[in-house]
């Protein structure tokens, strides 16, 4: 699909980058990003994926915008507090870029429903808040062989890794299974510096766009950590697990099933 | 002798393991850390057993949660 004199205009700045050009814009055009939390990650991930022209982009979250959500979550406004997190962000990347189209999921993900969300995505953006749906993002996209970028933020420190299912290390890899509940610090509880989420989610987006162009280097087998008190990055080389209980030589996981859901309770500020 | 963790030159004591470790770098929730050795993640089950050699690489690395909604 040739560009419109419109979109020679609006994305020109990516049509002068040799690594682009008018061929990479279109097919970022032609693109299906799906972003699984439209929280402190998926808000600035949203906001550049629609501001690049990336042709379709899902969003799924099944929870409402609350007051506390407002120092980090640049895509729902103060007049957003209450509506479905779904229906925020649609309308802003509606507003940022009419050329994208928006499909929403107001709910959370589940092994029962996540392959059917996920599948058809050229790239999947792991934004969640909790262990469960981290792994369940893994190994739904692991099944249905899709990319993605996991990312995960406490305090002043951020981590990000992409995953090419089967080819890089995946999280499982690493973590292996969700930690056990009473040892989760979460971001209500220990907080987290709103801009972090900013940088964090717009490295996923930055690793979304290279993938869909294919250029560049992804980060993958290899966990990015950040600290914003000491402004240190830190590339943390990962290799394959063989004892991967997805994709080692002896995978136990062979179907989607729910991790112990580990939700935290901010009314009562546990977990 | 010496040891990296998590990218710094750090000295120790000869013959602790990757679980003393853990303590003298006053992780306080071990359960939230992966670890990898010179490159290989490590069972947990190895944590007790393994005895850190000069020059080793220690990463540590941390559950992180983070992103939308309640977190």
């Amino acid at each position: 699909m040739a560009l419109t004199e419109q979109q020679m205009e609006r994305y020109g700045r990516h049509i002068i980058l040799e690594q682009v050009g008018g061929a990479g814009q279109e097919k970022l055009l032609a693109s299906k990003v799906l972003i699984v939390g439209a929280g402190g990650l998926g808000a600035p991930a949203a906001v550049y994926l629609a501001a690049a022209g990336v042709g379709t982009i899902g969003i799924v979250d099944g929870d409402k915008v609350d007051l506390s959500n407002l120092q980090r979550q640049i895509i729902h406004h103060t007049p957003d507090v209450g509506k479905d997190k779904v229906v925020s962000a649609q309308s802003k990347i509606r507003a940022i870029n009419p050329d994208t189209k928006v499909f929403t999921y107001n709910k959370r993900v589940s092994a029962q429903n996540v392959r059917e969300i996920i599948r058809g995505y050229d790239f999947v953006i792991d934004g969640t808040d909790n262990f469960p749906a981290k792994f369940l993002i893994n190994d739904a996209c692991y099944f249905e062989k899709i990319p993605f970028s996991h990312a995960g933020i406490l305090q002043f420190d951020g981590q990000l890794i992409t995953v090419l299912p089967g080819r890089t290390t995946c999280y499982r890899c690493i973590f292996g299974a969700p930690p056990p509940a009473n040892a989760v610090p979460s971001c209500s509880q220990a907080g987290v510096l709103g801009v972090l989420a900013g940088v964090i989610g717009s490295l996923q987006a930055t690793e979304a766009i290279k993938s869909l162009l294919g250029i560049g280097e992804l980060l993958t087998s290899t966990l990015l950590t950040y600290n914003a008190l000491t402004m240190e990055f830190r590339k943390v080389p990962l290799g394959r697990n063989p004892d991967c209980p997805l994709c080692g030589q002896n995978p136990r996981i062979t179907e989607l099933k729910d991790e112990e859901q580990i939700v935290c309770d901010l009314k009562n500020g546990k977990c | 002798m010496n040891i990296v963790v998590n990218g710094q030159e750090t000295n120790i004591t000869d013959g602790l393991t990757i679980s003393e470790l853990l303590v003298e770098e006053n992780v306080k929730m071990p359960q939230m850390v992966s670890v990898e050795l010179n490159g290989q993640i490590l069972k947990r089950s190895e944590f007790d057993q393994t005895v850190l050699k000069d020059d080793d690489k220690v990463e540590f690395l941390y559950f992180m949660g983070g992103g939308n909604g309640a977190d």
